[in-house]
């Protein structure tokens, strides 16, 4: 996955380096202005067991800020925000694993540095028995909660 | 053998002569029996699947979900660019603009309609009400739930939007919508279950072709819609996925 683009990026921004799980890592830009939810949709995606994004639809595409051709083959934490702790993730991703749903408020990294924060539920699709990949479905969270999040997230950093 | 078509009952009540011509066609399409059952709601459908009296079903998106994963059922085919999406509404003299100008104690309005109601909770988590803060007023069906609000026995209502666009233009001069889903992705579907299942071929066959030949395409008018589209097992499983998700938290 390649480093995030200055020229992408939209205001001012802050430099981080994040690592991820399997031992990469990517510079990010990041900016304070956030996307609001879009109103009465669910943003949806489809992953393969790996993590790679398969599906996505257009709500996810228009979120994210990349085209679909862009974000189809790459891997989902390609939306990952330095604010959110790894904690939050390994705790989804081992959930998943158990064969079990998952669910949390996520801050999501845009293509051009700015967030947006998601009421997240994640599952495993079962076929037959077999895993064959995770599907991500998002709404649109309450102030309150997304409040509550900030803080908690904070003290796990 | 005769085999038994079951509608969801969330159906318009004006539709009932439509389905029943839609279930003469189809015999004659298909060269079987078929003897069309219209139930009056979800319980007393759920205890014919029960009791194995269902083979045909146009399934309510959460009715699916079991029939495909515990009763062997497949989905065949949907209604072409008819997702099931839900509307908020209000009686218009309220104030509310947003779903967070919403605070309880609330009282909603709401059918029976497990996937509407579902849609409306989600559109409304945004207020963050407190569950012990919402009385649901239940209706028999939407007439029910713009009754209630124009009344003002209830704050709120759940409407399923066509049947929110259905109602007359007097009713709905006196409400408003304060969010619309755009979810896409959950809709009603035609199923076939393990009795019939050495049909599903000529079924399908038939269903997919029916805008094509002049008398199905009155009969889908009426209905409502204007073709019907392939659904595959996974787009049936992705949905039973997606529903399973909005079920959680």
């Amino acid at each position: 996955m390649n480093d995030m683009q200055i020229d992408h990026i939209v205001g001012d921004y802050q430099e981080h380096t994040i690592n991820y799980f399997n031992g990469s890592s990517r510079k990010i830009y990041v900016t304070e202005k956030e996307t609001v939810f879009p109103k009465g949709s669910l943003v949806v995606s489809r992953t393969n067991v790996d993590g790679v994004i398969t599906h996505a639809n257009k709500s996810f595409v228009d979120m994210s800020g990349y085209t679909e051709e862009e974000i189809i083959g790459q891997p989902h934490h390609l939306l990952r925000h330095p604010d959110m702790p790894a904690a939050a993730f390994a705790d989804l991703w081992q959930t998943l694993k158990n064969g079990d749903k998952w669910h949390g408020y996520v801050k999501n990294l845009r293509k051009d540095g700015g967030y947006y924060w998601v009421y997240a539920t994640a599952i495993p699709n079962i076929r037959k028995g077999v895993v064959q990949g995770y599907a991500s479905v998002r709404r649109e969270p309450s102030r309150k909660k997304i409040d509550e999040a900030i803080k908690l997230y904070a003290s796990m950093q | 053998m005769t085999y038994n078509l079951a509608i969801s009952p969330d159906f318009k009540p004006d539709l009932i002569s439509d389905w029943f011509v839609f279930n003469t066609w189809l015999q004659k399409q298909v060269n079987i029996a078929i003897h069309l059952e219209l139930h009056h709601d979800f319980h007393e459908q759920h205890a014919a699947i029960e009791s194995n009296k269902v083979d045909l079903i146009y399934a309510n998106p959460y009715d699916i979900s079991r029939l495909v994963r515990d009763e062997g059922f497949i989905a065949i085919a949907r209604p072409s660019q008819k997702p099931d999406e839900a509307i908020i509404a209000c009686k218009l003299e309220r104030d509310f603009k947003d779903v967070t100008d919403l605070s309880g104690p609330l009282t909603i309005a709401q059918t029976s309609s497990l996937d509407v109601n579902t849609i409306g909770t989600i559109m409304l988590e945004p207020a963050d009400i407190s569950v012990d803060d919402i009385n649901i007023s239940s209706c028999a069906n939407y007439v029910g739930v713009a009754k209630q609000l124009l009344k003002g026995e209830a704050d709120i209502g759940f409407f399923l939007a066509d049947a929110f666009n259905d109602l007359s233009s007097l009713v709905k001069s006196q409400l408003k919508p304060i969010i619309s889903s755009e979810i896409h992705l959950i809709h009603h579907a035609f199923l076939v279950g393990p009795e019939a299942g050495e049909h599903i071929d000529a079924i399908r066959s038939s269903l997919l072709s029916m805008n094509q030949d002049k008398g199905g395409s009155v009969i889908l008018n009426g209905l409502g819609f204007s073709s019907w589209e392939a659904m595959e097992q996974e787009d049936a499983e992705f949905m039973i996925d997606l529903i399973d998700t909005l079920t959680c938290g």
